[in-house]
């Protein structure tokens, strides 16, 4: 086929691009060849708008074995056991089609944890949607919602490895550009670590697990455009995902592992067959020669260009040993899996592709993986933001702050996600120490008497006011909620969601970011080991919030944390960190303005992270020192709503807090903050002031209400416990029920 | 002597009774892959929970086909000792060896979630050391747990005394909150809860041991 100018835009690839193919190519490319260039190319794959900026990111440090680069991110966790974990994004296919979309995107990043030769033991997931209620969308929105929570269960479920926690958030920007981020994490020995780098000549190319059909081709292009009315067409685009056939996988690859006949290993993700041969191939500097003809094919008549760019699901590619492939075979056999030698290891460094006896592609492995255009995209302008900075003439005053309360607890982003959480088996493999619902979940290593704590957040509220603090802010509420569990954070992910990076502004807003999450994971000494960009997520001109999503692991001895909610009637309560400061400007970023005023201005909270820090470092020994009873961190909606979460056992608390505006101190969102009711309230002190933290004692825990007073003794807020617990938890599936 | 963890591919809850039964309970447990003919030298069974062979039909459907179920029926037959948690009470019901079926809940979702468990007898090998109307704090995980008999089976059931435990608040819309039965002869029991996800304090709760227990008390030969 005579390659067209066209065509060329069909695949979308610039004209300077595509010169630079017919370059490192000495030729024009075949159609086949110039399909395999679009995927690899693609900004999915080849990170070519963000690559200058992610170099800034923090990549080492004591607990890190493996940084970015590999499948995914690894750190030693003693007595020689490890973790890898990453999170990854599945975004414009959720839009396309919900179920399979979030599916397939569980599916992906469990790969690249098993491919690591770690069995996955925790999924976390991160949700953004537009809103379910109010707005002409809604119904479309709603749907999206039970698709993605449904198709996130039945692989993770069916798979057997627990999803133990989460976020998910709804804003109007995501109306049309929902993100589904997926972390995953495993555990292994570190000397059963295996590698995606091709070695050594003459070794054979096996393909294991599905046989690949026609389904996705074209997905990582997909995923790096913005949608347009046409985009519902690509719903073909769209991968099935097969969790049975997920978890025979995993079984036998560990299983193939241990014979000992394996060289290296990549899972078949975005752009398949293509980037698995050519990222194998160009991390151990060789060619990797492999015939189409011997591949497992589903359906008959398909193309090279088909199937060198077919996203089908649940395969691998694997090197093995030359004369042990009968090894490899025996264990894929057991486990009722196709594995089939289809190429072979090469000296010359060249992706080789043969079909039906001719040679269909011959590209040099770097030109694909390594050589990929690098963009410096100009962002020299302010970050996109429409909101003012400054805070309207008046804001009105509360006239009922229990009222407001209840509304607050009660809003899809701040009220109980029991809903999305209780259709995902958050158990299985009981090693669950603290599930969805805690401030971090924590999974124990139950080889070693090591647990690790984990946590996702964002902000895209915060990061589209200032995304460089806002990256901040999310990485200290990672590490925040880590402490608060008793856990030391080590190790982060990241999932970069923004808008056109071809437009300066949103750029810019990337550029933020990335050197807010480099300067926070620096000082917070969690270095970044992996994780994924996903742009353009705009939909005809309309682009999100930026919304970074941090995941970060801790590490604890295995004991179980403390509860959220409070556990004793009597028990002192002190609020660590302090009450904080919040003016009218920065009270613009908070749930209150957005929930109650229905607006957005200003800064996001101002966070001093050297204080933050101490006040991590100051619940860990009050609880090493035995003295909490429970502990929750503040976030979204303030103190009176991290006070309403804690009384959702019977007990409520009687509080008092500083005269002020009320609706600044009981809302206000300054960081740095974490509930905590002791045993023994001058000991919980004096290691506060050890710390040099504030530690304001703000009440005592009592019986089935929660009231909140000011130091005037005038009654702010009143409320029966059962009201707020009410509130809380019927408040999403009544929602998402809303005709 | 040893309990039998037989694991189907799809089986995914098959390490946690084996870690239930050998660390939790320090007894001995071992796995016994699904299209083994024999059982081998043990005496009891644990089919666990999971999707068998991915469970895309019915739940149970295709495992009842399986080398290792026509063991397992004749171990029954012979009065071993089976016992069904979550996909293995599916299991068992395809099997025939239960009575009844197991429907789509009734929000047609999948819950995960700790239930409280009423035992409703205490004359059998997996409740001897349960007291009657002992509560329990048991988790579930399933999406077709809804189960379903006619009338006749139900109050025959009843009769026989062979509803080993109800739900406090029926989570799923099974008959008469029926949560786990009894064969005839008492020596196959079938359940949706998780005992084995209530072995270790630090899973939240400790009552899935009695269960256990009771199964391994039945054949003192199993514990170490």
């Amino acid at each position: 086929m005579k390659i067209t100018p066209e065509l060329i835009e069909q695949h979308q690839l610039t004209t300077s691009e595509y010169d630079k193919i017919v370059t490192l190519l000495s030729r024009e490319p075949s159609y086949t060849e110039l399909g395999v260039f679009s995927v690899m190319w693609s900004e999915h794959c080849s990170y070519k708008s963000s690559r200058i900026h992610l170099k800034k990111l923090p990549t080492t440090g004591k607990y890190v074995v493996q940084g970015p680069g590999e499948n995914a991110g690894v750190i030693g966790i003693g007595g020689g056991w490890v973790i890898a974990f990453k999170i990854e994004s599945h975004n414009h296919p959720s839009y396309i089609e919900p179920f399979q979309g979030a599916a397939t995107g569980v599916g992906g990043i469990l790969r690249d944890i098993f491919t690591m030769g770690a069995r996955p033991i925790a999924v976390m997931d991160s949700l953004r949607f537009g809103p379910i209620t109010g707005t002409p969308e809604s119904e479309h929105n709603r749907r999206i919602v039970a698709g993605v929570v449904s198709g996130i269960a039945h692989y993770g479920n069916c798979f057997g490895v627990p999803t133990v926690g989460g976020e998910c958030i709804f804003e109007q920007c995501y109306s049309a550009n929902p993100l589904v981020n997926v972390f995953a994490l495993g555990v292994c020995k570190e000397n059963e670590i295996f590698y995606a780098k091709a070695s050594g000549i003459g070794n054979p190319v096996i393909y294991v697990g599905a046989k690949t059909g026609r389904d996705g081709i074209h997905g990582a292009s997909m995923a790096s455009a913005e949608f347009t009315e046409e985009s519902k067409q690509k719903r073909p685009n769209v991968q099935v995902g097969d969790p049975f056939l997920e978890k025979l996988l995993l079984e036998a690859c560990i299983e193939a592992m241990k014979t000992g006949a394996i060289v290296a290993i990549q899972d078949m993700g975005a752009a398949g067959l293509t980037s698995s041969s050519c990222e194998m191939g160009s991390r151990g500097g060789v060619g990797i020669d492999i015939d189409l003809d011997l591949v497992p094919q589903r359906e008959t008549g398909m193309t090279a260009y088909e199937m060198l760019l077919s996203e089908s699901q649940e395969r691998m590619l694997l090197v093995a040993e030359k004369g042990r492939e009968e090894e490899v075979f025996r264990v894929f056999r057991k486990w009722g899996l196709d594995a089939v030698t289809i190429g072979v290891v090469t000296p010359d460094g060249n992706l080789r592709v043969r079909h039906l006896g001719k040679i269909v592609a011959e590209i040099p492995n770097p030109a694909l993986a390594d050589e990929a255009p690098k963009y410096d995209r100009p962002h020299n302008v302010k970050p996109h933001r429409r909101a003012p900075l400054n805070p309207p003439a008046n804001i009105p005053a509360s006239s009922d702050l229990s009222a407001d309360l209840l509304r607050l607890v009660a809003s899809p982003d701040l009220c109980s996600k029991r809903w999305i959480w209780e259709q995902y088996d958050y158990m299985v493999r009981t090693n669950t120490i603290a599930g969805p619902g805690s401030d971090a979940a924590v999974v124990r290593v139950k080889e070693t008497d090591q647990s690790i704590a984990m946590s996702l957040d964002g902000n895209g509220r915060y990061c589209y006011l200032d995304p460089r603090e806002g990256a901040k802010l999310a990485v200290a509420e990672c590490c925040r909620n880590l402490a608060t569990t008793g856990a030391i954070p080590v190790a982060a992910t990241n999932n970069l969601n923004f808008g056109n990076p071809e437009r300066p502004e949103i750029m810019a807003q990337l550029v933020e970011a990335v050197e807010g999450i480099a300067e926070a994971c620096a000082f917070f000494e969690t270095p970044i080991t992996g994780g994924n960009v996903s742009l353009y997520n705009e939909t005809l001109g309309e682009g999100i919030y930026p919304t970074p999503v941090l995941g970060i692991i801790g590490l604890m001895k295995t004991a179980k944390p403390a509860p959220v909610h409070f556990v004793r009637e009597g028990a002192e309560l002190l609020l660590l960190g302090g009450f904080g400061n919040c003016d009218d400007q920065r009270f613009g970023a908070t749930q209150y303005a957005k929930v109650i005023l229905n607006q957005l201005w200003g800064l996001p909270p101002q966070l001093d992270m050297a204080y933050e820090k101490r006040v991590h470092d100051a619940i860990r020994a009050l609880i090493e020192a035995g003295l909490v009873e429970s502990a929750h961190d503040l976030s979204d909606g303030g103190l009176a709503v991290a006070l309403s979460e804690c009384c959702t056992s019977k007990l409520g608390a009687k509080i008092t807090v500083p005269n002020g505006i009320p609706d600044r101190v009981l809302f206000g969102e300054a960081p740095s903050r974490i509930l905590v009711s002791v045993t023994d309230k001058a000991s919980a002190l004096k290691i506060a002031e050890k710390f040099g933290v504030a530690c304001p004692h703000i009440g005592v825990i009592m019986n089935e209400r929660l009231q909140i007073a000011d130091e005037r003794n005038e009654m702010l807020i009143e409320l029966s416990t059962s009201a707020l617990k009410q509130a809380f938890e019927t408040s999403l599936p009544r929602l998402l029920q809303a005709q | 002597m040893k309990a039998g963890v037989i694991v189907f591919p799809g089986s995914n809850c098959d390490h946690d009774a084996w870690y239930a039964v050998n660390e939790n309970l320090h007894g001995r447990a071992e796995f016994i892959w699904h299209d083994s003919a024999n059982l081998g030298d043990i005496d009891a069974v644990i089919l666990p929970g999971g999707f068998s062979y991915g469970d895309y039909l019915r739940c149970g459907a295709i495992a009842r086909f399986s080398p290792v179920m026509k063991a397992v029926k004749k171990f029954a037959a012979d009065g071993g000792l089976v016992l069904g948690i979550c996909n293995g009470f599916q299991i068992l019901v395809e099997a025939g060896l239960l009575p009844g079926a197991l429907l789509r809940n009734r929000e047609l979702k999948f819950i995960c979630r700790e239930v409280r468990l009423q035992t409703e007898t205490t004359a059998s090998p997996f409740t001897s050391k349960l007291e009657k109307g002992q509560i329990l704090r048991i988790p579930i995980a399933h999406g077709e747990g809804q189960y379903f008999a006619d009338a006749r089976t139900l109050d025959e059931l009843e009769a026989e005394d062979r509803v080993a435990f109800r739900y406090l608040e029926n989570p799923n819309g099974s008959a008469r909150s029926i949560a786990g039965i009894l064969s005839r002869e008492r020596n196959v029991m079938g359940m949706m809860p998780h005992p084995e996800r209530a072995c270790d304090p630090l899973m939240g709760s400790t009552d899935g041991l009695g269960i256990l227990e009771s199964m391994l008390s039945a054949v003192p030969a199993l514990s170490k």
